[in-house]
């Protein structure tokens, strides 16, 4: 490596200004090498628009329900409207009753579509009227999801007492979040609990203990691990995990929060690892040699100043691994067992706000209230990732400035 | 030593799950497996391949690919070569590449459905073909899965590639532009030939990323069972790690199925980790050999 390479690539963060930074453009002589770059500026927008379009098309779904302005009740009582009224209805009222777009509406003459609204009038007449003869149930004037009912409590005809029930493929769609909070909760912390102590542990003895050569050999291991496929995991947690941690504990249900958290574990320890190696390979080496040279041995250098220096980083690196483990799907889609009870124990099958969505947005009605909800739960976990992320770069970028000037 | 024993069970998890998946899985990958369709029962060991699936994944990596490669390298041209290294617009396109990378894959799965197909799609319908009552771009199909992907894996096309550029020596733009090359020519004739390996591994490991993922697929496009191959950018497809989850999940008699599904895991694990280990490879090679050269 030159000299003058080492000055303008620092690691990180890079140098504030390269040197060639104020040489002419080619604006004035080139026209052509001008739009160029004006291309390569509008391009490397990408992940911004992406990252708005992100917010702005998950969180539209679910906006009606977020402004508490979609009411389940209401839309079971749709009004029919007779066949005049039909005919007098301005264009634009037509379109809004088809729910149509502009063009497919443009698309057919002013009375095709009349005729078409009609008959569909006409089918939900007939089908009133099949359903005018099922028992009426004072649940169906709930508005299902209206706020109170996605987070408290409600005590449904048939049940003894206030419960929280997430139950959207019924006549009655009930949809409190909690039990799905709760299962995620669990899973979540169980993963956190299991790998930080693994991967940390890991962290310390790379970055403090291990020989070069061992090290080359160490930090591919665990991207390896990283590479893992989650839905490999998923099935190693179904066929093998399950049924070695059964044969322990003894569950009453053979999958869990429990045997879903270890897997995730697994999937969450190479993010925590490099977070926390990182950290720790930053802190000075004077602050080691300093420790060393008064007496302390190296597990107490390692473990009384390396890890109090990084301290910030391993905070970072267990609330990125939070956010990860709250994020992945296929492992507690595939080992958590699924069954929606509002249950603290870890060793009930529990289900989590991702494999909720996963499991039913498949069959959902487009726009309907099931599918808004679905991505409510979508905007959280967004949400939430998008936090964990905020907070440990925030954490992580403190760290590296402190680090690099105290060194 | 604690630390050692914490490094040594990492080590012997990966361990185990390569070797228990190697031993029950070695048999039943053979030519047939890899060659045949799916086209006699979807469970049934013996008689059923992953040919199609085989042929899913890699159609849509390739055109995941064809879409992420060109808008990751052109960020991380601008942010390493143009953009000013304290400004707020590049502070913005840093911090989006890496939200990116922490978004939820199933958050993904849902702005696929949502955007790609419900907005993208449903306006493509509108525009192209007014008036016509089934939805040709408002389904899900192989594009907007490869869309989904291309945006997921955007962030470590542009890692990969940026570390490429990092490492070009100065020297070498300096002499390009002494000898009165255009910026744009020492990009284009000195800059990026130098860190081709470093896109290179950037693909790779976009690609090996993206080759696991089911999560995004689930509403953008994979298909439990489809008849043939896909033909066309709108058509449903098989996967292979979809179908690896659709035989864990989905099988009436999952003693029959075991040995097809071991069979599926240890390609698809055959198949992301020797990406991933490319990946290292040349990324080792790149930072210990003699700066750049390719």
């Amino acid at each position: 490596m030159s000299d003058a390479d080492s000055v303008t690539t620092p690691p990180s963060p890079p140098p504030a200004k390269p040197p060639w930074h104020d040489l002419a453009r080619g604006r004035v002589a080139r026209p052509g090498e001008w739009l160029v770059e004006k291309g390569i500026f509008a391009v490397s927008l990408t992940a911004i628009v992406m990252i708005l379009l992100i917010f702005v098309f998950v969180g539209r779904e679910a906006l009606p329900i977020l402004l508490g302005q979609a009411d389940s009740a209401a839309a079971r009582v749709q009004r029919i409207l007779p066949p005049e009224d039909v005919d007098r209805m301005t264009p634009s009222e037509l379109r809004a009753a088809l729910g149509l777009s502009r063009r497919k509406f443009a698309a057919r003459s002013l009375e095709e579509q009349k005729a078409a609204l009609k008959e569909i009038y006409a089918v939900r007449a007939e089908a009133d009227r099949n359903g005018a003869e099922a028992i009426p149930d004072k649940d169906s004037e709930v508005n299902t999801v209206g706020w109170r009912y996605l987070i408290r409590p409600h005590q449904w005809t048939g049940y003894s007492r206030p419960e929280f029930i997430w139950q959207p493929v019924s006549q009655i769609q009930k949809f409190n979040v909690v039990p799905l909070l709760v299962g995620s909760l669990k899973v979540t912390l169980v993963a956190v609990l299991f790998a930080l102590p693994l991967a940390l542990g890991a962290a310390l003895y790379v970055s403090q203990f291990a020989s070069r050569r061992l090290r080359a050999w160490i930090k591919p291991a665990i991207e390896m691990l990283a590479g893992i496929p989650s839905v490999v995991l998923g099935f190693f947690a179904l066929f093998v995990l399950a049924a070695a941690l059964e044969s322990v504990f003894a569950f009453q249900s053979r999958l869990n929060a429990f045997v879903a958290g270890i897997a995730l574990g697994v999937a969450i320890i190479p993010v925590i690892f490099a977070l926390a190696e990182e950290a720790l390979s930053a802190v000075p080496r004077g602050y080691l040699e300093g420790a060393l040279a008064v007496g302390a041995s190296r597990w107490q250098a390692a473990w009384g100043v390396a890890l109090p220096a990084a301290w910030p980083g391993v905070f970072a690196a267990v609330v990125l691994g939070f956010g990860r483990a709250l994020g992945e799907t296929m492992i507690v889609l595939m080992a958590s067992g699924n069954a929606a009870i509002l249950s603290w124990s870890l060793f009930d099958s529990s289900r989590t706000v991702t494999a909720t969505i996963a499991a039913e947005l498949g069959e959902v009605v487009f726009g309907g209230h099931h599918y808004r909800v679905l991505f409510l739960l979508g905007t959280l976990v967004l949400a939430v990732s998008f936090v964990a992320n905020l907070v440990a770069d925030g954490v992580m970028n403190r760290l590296r400035r402190r680090l690099a000037s105290s060194s | 030593m604690l630390t050692a024993l914490a490094t040594g069970l990492i080590v012997a998890m990966l361990a185990l799950i390569l070797g228990h998946v190697t031993v029950h899985g070695w048999s039943v990958v053979t030519w047939g497996f890899l060659s045949s369709g799916a086209e006699e029962g979807l469970f049934t060991a013996g008689r059923s391949g992953i040919f199609p699936m085989l042929f899913g994944t890699a159609a849509r990596v390739i055109l995941m690919t064809l879409l992420v490669i060109p808008a990751g390298v052109i960020t991380a041209v601008y942010l390493n070569e143009y953009a000013p290294a304290s400004g707020r617009l590049t502070r913005w396109v840093r911090g989006a590449v890496n939200h990116l990378a922490g978004v939820p894959s199933i958050v993904f799965g849902l702005f696929g459905l949502g955007f790609f197909i419900g907005f993208v799609g449903a306006g493509l319908d509108d525009w192209l073909r007014p008036g016509a009552i089934q939805p040709y771009w408002a389904a899900e199909g192989l594009l907007w899965a490869s869309a989904t992907l291309a945006v997921m894996t955007l962030p470590v096309v542009v890692a990969a590639t940026e570390e490429a550029l990092r490492a070009v020596p100065a020297g070498l733009r300096e002499a390009s532009l002494a000898l009165g090359a255009t910026r744009l020519q020492t990009l284009v004739r000195i800059v990026l030939p130098h860190s081709r390996s470093g896109i290179l591994t950037g693909s790779i490991l976009a690609v090996g990323r993206a080759a696991g993922e089911v999560v995004p697929l689930l509403f953008t496009g994979a298909a439990l069972y489809v008849s043939g191959l896909p033909g066309s950018l709108n058509d449903k497809f098989m996967d292979l790690a979809y179908h690896v989850w659709v035989l864990c999940t989905q099988s009436p008699d999952i003693d029959q199925t075991k040995p097809l599904l071991y069979g599926a895991v240890l390609v698809l694990l055959g198949l992301t980790l020797s990406l991933n280990l490319v990946a290292i490879m040349i990324r080792a090679r790149i930072s210990r050999g003699p700066q750049g050269t390719p």
